[in-house]
């Protein structure tokens, strides 16, 4: 994807979406260049998972485009993976860990096919990927949230996309699975990937991302995490309610504790 | 009646075929209906399906199963979309709008059901037995008919069978690969439409769902994979069909819907108190060996306490020590009495108690193990 480096690798315009003529997400627009992590962060309500949701076409917008590597969405499917939050599906279905990551694969087997050694190889790739290759067998409602995230995780990386789509993969999980993903967010990173991550903890934003979105149903800031990340941006999106963030030297946010 | 009639008597036979056949349709769909969390949609469109059987006969003054079914699906699936179209636009909850286009259709279909029957016409008998159903009436052609549509829709379950897994555990998920699942939504939806009418005319409207929702509860007691769910819930439905018709049969005039409903009611007993891992007994069993493991734990690590307050180890301690120490949680003899098994105490002078070095060693592990 190198050579591509110059166009966008996800171009968001005029993103609106409304609910019952109220509108969640007003007006965003997004530029995010290829090969970066990106935080997407605002309070409850700001829609943050609408705005994945409409990029995704999960939800129709009122107005809008999406462009992946300069075309539209719907032509780029193929290069886009995602990871809904783990909360959105029933974890008592009657299946197993390695089946559940198998539906990574679906996609490219189109209609009707189904899934044969190829797909299971790469499943259990993924699955060591993310060090659940011991629970392959592990029916789901076994798992702990951290491996239930894990599972979701190595759904998408069976993808083998080039955008990933995260609906706050740090929900719920324990300081060990936290690690482990924000390195396996970082390995995605290196191998050229984008990936846009719902977020909630501010005080990891400039630990674990190099790039940030901050939304309150408009669009607040986005940009490098140095730049954007400013008490002044999360004051206008949060309204004043943060208190515990300051300067500290060149630009650099420091992270002081809950006063 | 024994089983060599069920062979050789050409009417019961054919009644258990066709009974059969219904179980294992709407015992397969009921599967997913019950994992979409959508039981009570197989109770609308069962309901709803009673104003299309009299409209079919008033409008064709034909008692043909192919026309009866056609005017039940057309019903069935108008009420559903209807449903689907209530809650996606108006504030109504989903059971709400269910339960409304419930009676309203149902309503309907009484009147008219009232209405045939008043008029002078020879054609009319008959149509009531879609109330409580009457499988003694099945004829070969309408088995026929059954197992047709039945494994029409089998066969798309199987070639779908990918896309419903996806379109059941998560939607959006599936809709992120592209896959069409308002299409994918609305063909299960059928299919499920389809196996409910397929079985009105053996069980009636009034109690059709249980065939949705009893074999596929039943069955996902036993498996925790999808296919053997849904193959078992089949499975159970056909079992239930078979012997439920031919009971109903075998005695006069006997409703076969409540009979099928009364013999999978049994099978969904059986399996939420059998079944091994979610069934009752099982887990109250383990609830036991846990609640007994943890007593003897309790005991073992007072028992350690005591020990390490005293210089010699080996210092004996009566029960009633113990007993005090575990206040409320009863069970002390039992748990020393287990721990003796095991060779973690030795009795001394009678009814005192203390450690042995097994019992010592078994004791400081447990207690590293909980500092972890």
């Amino acid at each position: 994807m190198n050579e591509r480096n110059a166009s966008s690798a996800i171009e968001v315009t005029d993103l609106t979406v409304a609910y019952h003529e109220k509108p969640v997400l007003w007006d965003v627009d997004l530029d995010v260049p290829p090969g970066v992590l990106m935080a997407v962060v605002g309070p409850n309500g700001a829609g943050k998972t609408t705005m994945i949701k409409a990029i995704l076409g999960l939800m129709k917008p009122a107005a809008g485009q999406v462009l992946i590597y300069g075309k539209p969405y719907q032509e780029q499917r193929k290069l886009v993976g995602y990871v809904p939050q783990r909360g959105s599906v029933d974890w008592d279905f009657p299946t197993n860990v390695l089946d559940v990551v198998t539906m990574g694969t679906y996609g490219s087997l189109g209609w009707i096919r189904r899934p044969g050694r190829s797909e299971r190889e790469k499943a259990l790739a993924a699955l060591d990927q993310v060090g659940m290759r011991p629970f392959a067998d592990r029916q789901i409602s076994q798992l702990s949230g951290g491996q239930q995230q894990r599972v979701f995780l190595a759904r998408a990386l069976v993808q083998e996309a080039q955008v990933y789509f995260m609906d706050e993969p740090f929900q719920g999980v324990d300081a060990t699975t936290e690690r482990a993903i924000v390195s396996l967010l970082q390995a995605l990173r290196a191998a050229g990937k984008t990936v846009v991550v719902v977020h909630h903890d501010l005080q990891t934003v400039p630990e674990y991302f190099d790039w940030v979105t901050l939304i309150n149903v408009r669009r607040i800031a986005s940009g490098p995490v140095k730049e954007v990340f400013t008490d002044k941006n999360l004051r206008l999106t949060y309204g004043g309610r943060v208190a515990f963030l300051s300067h500290n030297g060149a630009g650099e946010m420091a992270v002081k504790q809950d006063v | 009646m024994n089983l060599f009639d069920l062979f050789s008597d050409y009417t019961l036979r054919t009644v258990a075929l066709g009974a059969g056949v219904l179980g294992l349709v709407s015992g397969a769909l009921g599967g997913y209906a019950v994992l979409r969390k959508q039981a009570l949609l197989g109770d609308a469109v069962s309901h709803a399906a009673l104003p299309g059987i009299a409209l079919a006969f008033m409008l064709t003054g034909s008692k043909a199963p192919l026309v009866l079914v056609l005017g039940a699906a057309i019903a069935g699936w108008l009420a559903t979309l209807l449903v689907i179209s209530i809650v996606k636009t108006t504030r109504i909850k989903d059971d709400s709008a269910l339960g409304l286009l419930l009676s309203v259709f149902f309503g309907f279909g009484l009147m008219l059901l009232t209405f045939i029957q008043r008029t002078p016409d020879a054609a009319k008998a008959g149509l009531d037995k879609f109330l409580f159903g009457q499988a003694a009436t099945l004829l070969a052609s309408d088995v026929l008919t059954m197992s047709v549509l039945g494994l029409i829709v089998l066969a798309l379950v199987a070639l779908l069978w990918k896309e419903f897994k996806l379109l059941t555990f998560d939607p959006a998920f599936g809709a992120s690969l592209g896959f069409r699942m308002r299409f994918l939504d609305v063909a299960l939806t059928t299919l499920i439409v389809v196996a409910i009418v397929v079985g009105l005319q053996t069980v009636g409207v009034v109690l059709m769902s249980a065939m949705i929702v009893a074999p596929a509860s039943a069955a996902r007691q036993w498996t925790d994979r999808l296919a053997v769910m849904i193959g078992l819930a089949g499975l159970f439905g056909a079992l239930a069909g078979v012997s439920g018709a031919v009971i109903s049969s075998s005695t006069t005039q006997l409703p076969t819907g409540p009979t099928i409903v009364l013999s999978i009611s049994v099978l969904v007993f059986f399996s939420l108190c059998l079944a091994p891992n979610r069934g009752l007994v099982w887990s109250w069993a383990r609830r036991q060996r846990n609640k007994r493991q943890l007593r003897v734990d309790s005991v073992l690590g007072d028992l350690f306490t005591l020990a390490q307050q005293h210089r010699d180890a080996n210092h004996a301690h009566s029960i009633s020590v113990l007993r005090a120490m575990n206040a409320g949680r009863g069970g002390v003899k039992r748990s020393l009495d287990e721990m003796r098994r095991l060779g973690w105490v030795q009795q001394v002078n009678g009814h005192e108690y203390a450690l042995t070095q097994l019992g010592r060693a078994e004791a400081e592990k447990k207690m590293s193990q909980s500092e972890v």
